[in-house]
């Protein structure tokens, strides 16, 4: 109750400032470029492939969904700290958070409440982009199933990234420091699993297992692996349980 | 109402708040006051459960800050230094967000936000941003917020900073009305606003409490003597020490007068004498240094009374506590003559 009420207030505030809309456009213009050039490949492949008298038709998912999908969830990286960065900063700098920390709420409402509403923004990020795949139920035949795993992945991987974002806002007044902080945490979780191409010693495999991308590459293909899923919400729940940590820090220190 | 004992708050390198203790009543309005950095907005922190004191209680309607700081939170209305809001929101909007995270019931929150809108008088900017509104409003917004849930005890942090005169007229009347209903600690660096505003005043200095009185006790302790400026001419426009010499001992002879001390002159040109003049307790003697100097064929240019400052206060208050505590000191003073 009081966690949906915190929520209320932090989406009406994003919607209220361009910060939703421009990331929203921003996402928008970028993954539809991305499907439109994947589309294109795929006509020009499959039109080869029919040329060259292959019998069986070139595969939607494997060549637009996928290649979609992949686009995304890189990109989606760089749009977690535009959500994230003002979460807890904004309140510190201009002290409502003492209303907050002041009201009869617990801090686990307020956390929830707040990486709720970003989750929300994010859900409705991923739903205009959506209109992309609709448009090829409405000129092709896809297998919608691999396109839900794929989607389900993005959306565990967008809220284990918006966790950890809610974290770093929690340890800093300021929304830049936040954002930047974010941003490279979540480069950094991307390009962990690189080691593991020329090394697979048990130290890099471990390395590679934090990556957030490593565990995206099963979604990505439509298999629902319960390891990866355990994962994402694994880190969804250590993220929010450092803020918690950070927001005593709050009461200590302010 | 409120009951503090022995609360302190120690940081790594200093004592912000040092073994405070004292009790507010029902219904009072009680100041706490002091210099910027006194540790006022400390302890306003640990009664609203911001934060936890590192040692000593406190209790708010008989709930403790520790143990229960969902039934405190739930009792206090709170108004930090700078109003908590959202500059973004629309008043009412933001009055119900509050309403709803303090707990006040679904089916009365409408009624209880017009209740509290009408009280602090911003009904007529209800549906305007925040953050468009003028200092003066927001002040009121946040004092809103402060009383939405009705709370028994009211804390408010510098409540008139950053007001211009007219708004802090406005404020302090506008405090006052809530007392009725409200216990109110109210925090400032401002002797006249605790004269306007609160029964009983506590005094806190780095840290400590230097004295909690009622307000009328602590005025006449602290109007008894007066100290008066006074600003001289001589007839011809010309100074000399010689002549301010003898302005000097003609307001030393002035009845009630304690002590006189000149005050060295600007440059050698400036025909003026001034000089602080201290009275006894009890003694009215500014008409009389008038008539002292008039007669003598001077010219009175400047005669007034200088209020104490906060820190004459302190000085005052800390050198009466000190010397009460010191009161056998003859003995040791004997013994150090030999």
């Amino acid at each position: 109750m009081n966690t949906w009420t915190i929520a209320r207030k932090e989406l009406s505030s994003y919607f209220r400032s361009p910060i939703a809309y421009g990331v929203m456009c921003f996402f928008a213009l970028i993954v539809g470029f991305f499907f439109f050039s994947a589309v294109r490949f795929f006509l020009q492949q499959s039109l080869q492939a029919t040329m060259m008298g292959q019998s069986v038709p070139l595969n939607v998912n494997e060549w637009v969904v996928r290649n979609v999908l992949n686009n995304m969830s890189v990109v989606g990286l760089f749009i977690i700290p535009m959500i994230t960065m003002r979460l807890f900063a904004e309140e510190k700098r201009t002290g409502t958070i003492e209303l907050l920390v002041t009201s009869p709420l617990r801090d686990s409402e307020i956390i929830l409440g707040k990486w709720l509403a970003a989750f929300i923004l994010y859900l409705t990020i991923l739903a205009v982009t959506a209109i992309n795949m609709l448009v090829l139920f409405a000129y092709g035949n896809p297998d919608w199933r691999p396109m839900a795993v794929g989607y389900l992945g993005l959306i565990l991987q967008g809220g284990c990234l918006l966790s950890i974002g809610t974290f770093i806002s929690a340890t800093t007044r300021n929304q830049i420091v936040a954002g930047v902080a974010t941003f490279g945490v979540c480069l950094l979780l991307w390009v962990l699993d690189w080691v593991s191409q020329f090394d697979s010693s048990k130290l890099f495999s471990v390395i590679s297992y934090l990556s957030v991308t490593s565990h995206f590459e099963s979604f990505m293909r439509g298999v629902l692996d319960s390891k990866d899923a355990i994962y994402y919400l694994s880190v969804i729940v250590f993220g929010l349980f450092m803020t918690s940590r950070a927001m005593e820090s709050i009461r200590w220190r302010a | 109402m409120i009951k503090v004992e022995g609360l302190t708050k120690r940081y790594a390198r200093n004592v912000a708040v040092d073994h405070i203790s004292f009790e507010v009543e029902k219904g009072q309005i009680v100041g706490f006051l002091g210099p910027n950095g006194a540790g006022k907005t400390t302890t306003m922190r640990m009664l609203t459960c911001f934060m936890p004191p590192t040692e000593g209680s406190a209790t708010v309607a008989g709930f403790d800050v520790r143990e229960n700081p969902m039934e405190v939170k739930r009792r206090i209305g709170y108004l930090p230094e700078s109003p908590p809001v959202y500059p973004e929101m629309e008043v009412i909007e933001y009055l119900e967000f509050v309403g709803r995270i303090k707990g006040v019931p679904k089916a009365s929150l409408k009624s209880r936000i017009d209740e509290v809108m009408q009280k602090t008088a911003i009904s007529d900017v209800r549906n305007k941003e925040i953050g468009k509104l003028s200092k003066g409003y927001r002040q009121r917004v946040g004092l809103a917020q402060a009383i939405v849930h009705n709370p028994d005890v009211l804390i408010l942090d510098e409540p008139t900073s950053g007001l211009d005169p007219h708004q802090i007229i406005e404020t302090r009347d506008l405090i006052k009305g809530l007392s009725g209903d409200h216990t109110i600690i109210l925090s400032t660096h401002i002797l006249p606003e605790v004269e306007a505003m609160c029964q009983r005043v506590m005094i806190i200095n780095k840290g400590k409490l230097v004295a909690t009185d009622t307000m009328e006790n602590l005025s006449s302790r602290l109007h008894g003597a007066e100290t008066v400026a006074v600003e001289v001419l001589s007839r011809d426009g010309t100074s000399s020490p010689e002549w301010v010499r003898s302005v000097q001992e003609k307001l030393e002879k002035v009845a009630g007068v304690s002590r006189v001390l000149a005050k060295e002159a600007k440059d050698s040109n400036d025909s003026r004498a001034r000089f602080t003049v201290e009275s006894q307790t009890g003694s009215h003697v500014r008409p009389e240094l008038a008539r002292a100097v008039v007669e003598a064929g001077w010219q009175l240019n400047e005669l007034h009374g200088m209020g104490l400052s906060l820190e004459e206060i302190f000085l005052e208050l800390t050198a009466s506590s000190y010397k009460e505590k010191s009161e056998p000191a003859p003995q040791a003073a004997a013994e150090e003559a030999k």
